[in-house]
């Protein structure tokens, strides 16, 4: 994985990725957090400037205080629950998402295209696939159900025109699309990657490169980019990692299964 | 064999009506138990992804060579994986399939999925609940709001229905509800009356068990009815529901189970290896090993290793320590 230089030492694109995305949470939120890189960004935004941030895990969980070292392999297991409020069975934290109480979903994706429809189901198409992919879990419930930030790798196999297969709808074909496809509520908000930081233009919908990350050039991102990105007028730089979001994310993963 | 989407309203009732609910002993053995499930039928495997997983059921399951089961799931992992290379199943349906995020996508799923060996029905993972849920309520539906819009609806064909909503006119899914043959979940505590306790995470459970037409429940230890009795407030799963109940410590290894042991992550890892380099040689020697070689499940156990067994306990017990 690309290890990039900073200021204060050298980091992963994971590691770029979570920071990124913690930076994005505001506190006193509620936020549903997949695993991996979502987890950690929601953990590091807890110890940092959200330290009332309740994050939700699929698996049944509310308010959990993930311990350092001991990173779950999946939000269902019991490293999900410690210092947790509450658990409830699957269906029911799902259901807060629909119900309205979560105010951002977060999570990693596959494959995304320009309208930030998301792929994690099949590459290659449903009829004859190429790869077959684990598929929705809750990825699908959570972007059709409130506002999401996705966490990716920036390569062009990954940013696609058109995905192959709609998981996760984002704004599925822009415009007003997703609200008349039956989902009034929520959409992609925000794509961090290891070159940018993107939104989504308030009327098309097409996926708009708000910053770069620092020492990345437009022209970077959109060879990496399958599809012809929009760039906001005023595009602003990411600032690099901190060194104590560094330490943080190293004290919360020493061994890097999240973050290698 | 053909089955209906939505079991008709009459069946479920008369199946129910027919059982045996009257408050009695069903202690029984992994094997008799196996005898319980036939061939085709569905089959809902309660825990989800690598937690209070019924791994010694499935794997008795697997011994008695049961074949075609149908089998459904909130969350997939290694199991599914088992029952596939093992011919048990041919159709899952589920929301997610895979050993887990740091494991990478389940060779063993790809390859019977990319080659059309089987077939895995994705719904989304509220829906799976919801599903449930509806079966569990005796309705034929559940209305709800996500899957719109997306090619795994699409993929659904004429399984996936909306509806326009009878007051508001808004359109909302139709979710199908699933009541399945047989219900499989593994618990840490419940008495000879199948009076099931649940500590920690829930998962789709308890709806599972309200749902399925018999469950079938393995256990860490059974408790007295006195035990129960004293708590019932802990209680997830009453007796009315269930068929028989086995106890089997250890049942979910090596998978978890909350705060009495965690996932055996050594004993993943390799599994993950050996998987990964050949889907279908490394899935037969594993199948030989563990499932049809041991002689009972303590003998699966000791295949496992009594350091990994005591590491996965310390560690799940854990929880309690704070």
């Amino acid at each position: 994985m690309t290890r990039h230089e900073a200021r204060s030492g050298t980091f992963t694109a994971s590691e770029l990725l979570a920071i990124n995305a913690a930076r994005l949470m505001r506190d006193g939120q509620t936020v549903f957090a997949g695993i991996g890189v979502p987890l950690l960004a929601a953990t590091l935004a807890q110890h940092h400037a959200c330290p009332h941030l309740t994050i939700l895990f699929e698996g049944g969980v509310i308010g959990p205080k993930i311990v350092a070292g001991e990173l779950p392999p999946s939000t269902n297991e019991q490293r999900c629950t410690r210092r947790a409020a509450m658990v409830l069975p699957i269906t029911d934290v799902l259901l807060l998402l629909q119900r309205g109480y979560v105010d951002l979903g977060f999570m990693g994706g596959a494959q995304i295209d320009r309208y930030g429809n998301l792929n994690s189901s099949y590459i290659g198409g449903a009829k004859t696939p190429k790869v077959r992919l684990p598929g929705t879990g809750g990825g699908n419930d959570i972007s059709s159900l409130t506002n999401m930030i996705v966490a990716m790798k920036h390569e062009k196999r990954r940013f696609v025109e058109k995905v192959d297969f709609i998981t996760s709808p984002g704004w599925i074909k822009g415009g007003d699309s997703r609200a008349n496809s039956g989902l009034p509520q929520g959409g992609m908000w925000r794509v961090v990657t290891d070159l940018a930081v993107m939104g989504f233009d308030e009327e098309t919908r097409e996926m708009t490169v708000l910053a770069l990350q620092a020492g990345i050039t437009r022209e970077k991102v959109q060879e990496n980019t399958g599809f012809k990105l929009r760039f906001a007028e005023k595009l602003e730089i990411a600032e690099p990692p901190r060194k104590e979001e560094l330490e943080t994310l190293h004290h919360l993963d020493p061994e890097r299964r999240y973050t290698a | 064999m053909t089955r209906e989407l939505v079991t008709p309203y009459a069946s479920l009732r008369a199946e129910t009506l027919a059982r045996d609910r009257g408050l009695r002993e069903k202690v029984t053995t992994l094997e008799a138990a196996a005898g319980l499930v036939r061939d085709g039928e569905h089959v809902a495997i309660g825990g989800c992804h690598m937690s209070r997983t019924p791994i010694a059921m499935l794997w008795a399951l697997m011994r008695a060579g049961r074949r075609d089961l149908v089998v459904s799931r909130s969350i997939a992992s290694t199991e599914s994986d088992l029952l596939l290379a093992a011919g048990t199943t041919k159709h899952i349906i589920t929301s997610w399939f895979s050993q887990g995020l740091i494991w990478g996508v389940s060779k063993v799923m790809r390859h019977h999925m990319e080659n059309g060996h089987a077939r895995f029905e994705e719904w989304s993972h509220m829906s799976m609940g919801l599903r449930y849920r509806a079966g569990a309520m005796g309705i034929p539906f559940m209305p709800s709001r996500s899957m719109m819009g997306s090619d795994v609806a699409a993929e659904l064909g004429a399984d996936f229905k909306t509806i326009a909503c009878p007051f508001t006119g808004e359109r909302v899914v139709a979710l199908p509800a699933l009541n399945p043959d047989v219900a499989l979940i593994h618990v840490q505590r419940c008495d000879a009356y199948g009076n099931a306790q649940i500590d920690g995470l829930q998962f789709m459970d308890i709806d599972l068990a309200m749902a399925a037409k018999r469950v079938i429940l393995t256990t860490e230890r059974i408790v007295s009815g006195d035990y129960i009795r004293r708590t019932p407030d802990q209680t997830r799963i009453p007796f009315i529901t269930v068929e028989a109940v086995v106890e089997v410590p250890m049942g979910a290894a090596p998978h978890e189970c909350y705060g009495t042991y965690e996932p055996f992550f050594g004993h993943m890892d390799e599994y993950a290896e050996i998987t990964t380099k050949d889907p279908v040689k490394g899935m037969q020697d594993y199948l030989a090993r563990y499932v049809y070689g041991p002689k009972s499940w303590t003998d699966m156990l000791t295949e496992l290793g009594m350091d990994a067994v005591l590491d996965a306990c310390r560690r799940g017990r854990s929880v309690y320590n704070d």
